[in-house]
């Protein structure tokens, strides 16, 4: 199949390996990987601050920049959401709505298109060591993913997975919500973290990187050991 | 008809003007009342009579209720002389009817009928109130009293104590059922009051830590006949 | 002045999400309930569709709330009772003050009810000389304290026994204890001679049935057991959309608002109400009022979108599962109905331009839409509320820097440049916060820039 990646604008610019191993572990399933240039971000910033004129923008771009694809992944539940959920909701009345529908349903995020589309879950990853898994809130409850991502973990030779306290619980990040207020986002990154660290795993995974920044930059501050990897990063791993 | 009235109606009606879109449900609901079509994803009520009242065992037991089962209405007159006894009632309360009256019978404490004139200070300095009931759900372990039937409201909750006396014919299957149940008891006419009560009264205000007798009974006993 | 509402809730929720002790009390606290509450959830055959048909019961009765309102009114007056109608708190409060004096009243006891608080009763009614004495525990507590509810279902799950020891002491002269069975004792022996004594007794309504004209009541303690027992005559406040169109609906919604709200099977007391004492009953009031309150719900209503928000029951799970009330407390929201609920319907209650601010403070998790057992869209409201306060009254800062961002992203040559300079600038930004990221740094790092973006290798790699 070929598969058309959707690769969030801070992975881009900031965690460009995490985009790298999404695409290494899509053609490791024999799969054709592409990346459309024309995408940027798919609006959620403007989204969740009301300006919805400006996500429908980017909604409506990111239909031209799709059109045609079979299948479009990306290594993020939030943004995957945001097509999926949201792009209907800005575009409800707009005459290309039924294209956000049909591409709703032609996007997924990596560990749902690994597991429910492709059907596999042992990707012939190997990592040594503990983990713990975070499951963003966008994945858990926007898409409905609970046991894709420990699926593909349990499948992962060498590596232990160990289930935190607080496993639903949310992180804090919550987009522009952690800089208008920090001080909220930080405490709730501070229950989520020290259940993660509570854990005794080496790293953290997660499907979302939005989510790790918010985690790694509160463990880097706090000076804890735990790393944070992105799901894709582990499952690339040999 | 006041003019608050006209105003909030006419608001109302101006307002649903706009329909609403469905809300975003799990499933394909079928066609019905919520009762009708819920009643399948509830609590199960029990297949039969002995899978109810094992069901109302456990529930109440749950609740910190207690349930004595007695084969007749003399056992159960029994039944509640040892608790009587057992707990030093001086004074218990109760309603006239045909159950309650039977098992006051012989009481060793003095017993005194709500309906023969009402006296909130004399029913508060009873020890416990006895009531029949109009029926029991296995589904929740509740039990429903109703002023017309049961002794008025404050009977079945002032008292520290309460008993019920019941028949093993009135453990009906869940709540759908006691509420046909006593709509068909009392047709047009619906008491004043009619009460689920589902264990002893209880609190958690503090700490979240529960504690029985908040304001109502502390203790609950069922005597169930049959 | 008082402050702006925003204002204060910053201060308030800066200072509460810094008292860590407090906030691992909460998290304590709330820990039975969860257990609780799973235990009794998987107690349902299917909680999903129950929610289901909970769901549709109340989207039914909102959406026919004329008729339905009309209807409770007719058979609750064929039931012997009085409907008054009241389009805002200063109405409602009249009407009540208005029975009371009529009734020849001194004291009133009232159960738990948050529309009470929400038109603030207790001081009209003291301002009128009439002594008020709430008889929930939680709320008794709080009256005693001056504060309002902290939770608009545990109204003081914030304190630990030794604060109510204390204030016990203080106000009733007791000795002090540790045990919550003591401190629950004390109360119960205070009220019980209130009750008795009480001219008036005031509750709230969880449902109003339109079929029967029974107003529903639901409570554990007993209290409003005995609220509508023992006074001569029994007042209930009821908000419009507590309306259900029948009787049968309850078997739905009674077990569901118990298990989604404090974990239990049944709520100890569930009790209809038709109407004052009947010829025949031994006893109850001989009068039975009930008040039908507006006060801008018919303005939700309007809204077609958020109308699902008059669907709540006021269960408090919403509250209970959202990490945002769990870390910043009940008081910091300002508002009567705290939590989720309460962030997207407060800017329909009392305006969008001072209360959008709560909509913005969440990071949206969904965790209170996932545990609404009448699937209420909350999370999803608070965007929605994000996006009509931007319509409505948007800054000019705010929506040019939208506006660039949109206009950035619509160009990738241009965004690519972007975030170029923005990893160039990365080491320095990191060292040396700019007002927008200082906030972020001060309690997290920034990960380092990495070199080149995923777009300059894809075509590289993707060859």
């Amino acid at each position: 199949m070929r598969v058309d990646l959707f690769i969030p604008c801070f992975v881009d610019q900031l965690a460009p390996r995490v985009g790298l191993a999404t695409a290494k572990v899509l053609r490791g399933l024999g799969h054709e990987v592409a990346f459309r240039e024309a995408q940027t971000c798919c609006g959620q910033p403007s989204f969740n601050s009301g300006h919805w004129d400006v996500a429908r923008e980017a909604a409506l771009r990111a239909l031209d920049v799709f059109r045609g694809a079979e299948a479009v992944v990306g290594p993020s539940a939030s943004c995957v959401a945001m097509m999926r959920k949201f792009y209907p909701e800005v575009l409800a009345g707009h005459p290309r709505a039924a294209e956000a529908a049909d591409l709703a349903g032609r996007t997924f995020e990596l560990g749902e298109f690994i597991v429910r589309r492709l059907g596999v879950t042992d990707v012939g990853a190997r990592w040594e060591g503990k983990a713990t898994y975070h499951d963003g809130c966008h994945g858990l409850r926007e898409l409905g993913l609970r046991r894709e991502a420990r699926a593909l973990l349990g499948a992962v030779r060498g590596l232990t997975l160990i289930e935190a306290e607080e496993q639903e619980t949310c992180c804090g990040f919550g987009g522009l919500f952690s800089v208008k207020y920090p001080m909220i986002s930080t405490a709730m990154a501070q229950v989520k973290s020290d259940a993660l660290v509570r854990t005794g795993a080496d790293i953290v995974v997660s499907s979302d990187p939005s989510c790790l920044l918010q985690i790694g930059g509160y463990l880097g501050r706090q000076g804890k050991a735990v790393r944070t990897l992105h799901l894709a990063e582990v499952l690339a791993s040999r | 008809m006041s003019a608050a009235r006209e105003t909030i109606l006419g608001r109302i009606a101006e307002a649903l003007r706009l329909a609403a879109p469905r809300p975003h449900l799990s499933s394909d609901v079928p066609a019905g009342t919520p009762a009708k079509v819920g009643k399948a994803w509830l609590p199960e009520g029990g297949d039969d009579e002995e899978g109810r009242l094992a069901l109302l065992e456990a529930n109440l037991g749950k609740l910190r209720a207690s349930l004595v089962r007695v084969p007749d209405a003399p056992a159960a007159a029994a039944a509640l002389a040892r608790l009587a006894a057992e707990r030093g009632w001086k004074r218990l309360a109760l309603h006239r009817g045909e159950l309650t009256e039977t098992v006051a019978r012989g009481l060793p404490c003095e017993t005194w009928c709500v309906d023969d004139g009402f006296d909130k200070d004399r029913l508060e300095a009873c020890d416990a109130g006895l009531t029949a009931c109009e029926s029991l759900v296995a589904q929740t372990g509740s039990l429903l009293v109703s002023s017309a039937s049961n002794g008025g409201r404050a009977l079945s909750i002032l008292p520290h104590v309460h008993v019920v006396v019941a028949r093993r014919q009135q453990v009906l299957p869940d709540l759908e059922a006691a509420l046909a149940d006593a709509r068909a008891r009392h047709g047009g006419a619906l008491p004043s009051m009619l009460g689920f009560i589902t264990g002893p009264s209880r609190t958690g205000d503090i700490e979240r830590i529960l504690v029985l007798g908040a304001h109502g009974p502390k203790e609950l006993h069922v005597i169930l006949i049959g | 002045m008082s402050p702006a509402p925003r204002d204060r809730f910053l201060e308030d929720a800066a200072a509460a999400t810094a008292d860590d002790p407090q906030r691992g009390f909460l998290r304590g606290a709330l820990g039975g309930y969860y257990a609780s509450r799973d235990v009794q959830k998987a107690r349902y055959r299917d909680w999903e569709k129950a929610r289901d048909a909970a769901a549709l019961a109340k989207w039914t009765a909102v959406n026919r709330l004329d008729r339905n309102l009309a209807r409770f009114e007719e058979a609750f007056v064929r039931n012997g009772g009085v409907v008054h109608w009241a389009r805002d708190a200063a109405e409602a409060r009249a009407i009540i003050l208005g029975i009371c004096r009529e009734a020849g009243a001194r004291s009133v006891i009232k159960s738990k009810c948050m529309t009470t608080e929400e038109i603030h009763l207790n001081d009209a009614l003291e301002a009128e000389g009439f002594g008020v004495v709430e008889s929930d525990l939680g709320e008794f507590i709080q009256q005693l304290r001056k504060e309002p509810p902290f939770h608009f279902v545990f109204p003081c799950m914030h304190l630990r026994r030794d604060a109510i020891s204390e204030l016990f002491g203080k106000h009733l002269g007791t000795p002090p204890t540790d045990s919550p069975e003591e401190l629950t004792m004390i109360a119960r022996r205070h009220l019980r001679d209130l009750y008795l004594r009480a001219d008036i007794g005031i509750s709230g309504a969880n449902f109003l049935v339109a079929e029967t004209g029974q107003v529903s009541i639901t409570e554990n303690e007993g209290n409003a057991r005995l609220t509508c027992a023992l006074p001569r005559v029994h007042i209930a406040l009821a908000g419009i959309e507590k309306v259900i169109e029948r009787l049968d609906d309850l078997a739905v919604l009674l077990p569901m608002l118990a298990t989604a709200g404090a974990g239990q099977p049944m709520t100890c007391y569930n009790t209809l109400y038709a109407g004052p004492r009947r010829a025949g009953e031994a006893d109850g009031p001989e009068a039975f009022h009930v008040v039908l309150l507006d006060n801008r719900r018919t303005a939700l209503l309007a809204d077609p979108e958020q109308r699902d928000a008059l669907h709540c029951i006021r269960c408090g799970a919403c509250l209970n599962v959202c990490p945002i009330f769990k870390n910043i407390g009940g008081f910091a929201y300002g508002t009567t109905y705290q939590g989720p609920i309460g962030s997207v319907i407060t800017p329909h209650l009392r305006g969008l331009r001072n209360w959008n601010h709560l909509s913005g403070a969440s990071s949206l998790c969904g965790a209170c839409t996932e545990a609404c057992p009448v699937r209420i869209d909350l999370h999803h409201h608070l965007l929605r509320n994000r996006r009509n306060a931007v319509r409505a009254h948007g800054g000019w800062a705010d929506r040019l820097f939208h506006r660039a961002f949109g206009w950035v992203i619509a160009r990738p040559r241009l965004f690519s440049l972007g975030g170029r300079l923005f990893r160039a600038a990365l080491p320095v930004l990191r060292r040396l916060p700019l007002p927008y990221l200082r906030p972020w740094l001060r309690t997290r790092t920034l990960p380092e820039a990495a070199e080149p973006s995923f777009r300059q290798q894809a075509k590289e790699v993707l060859r």
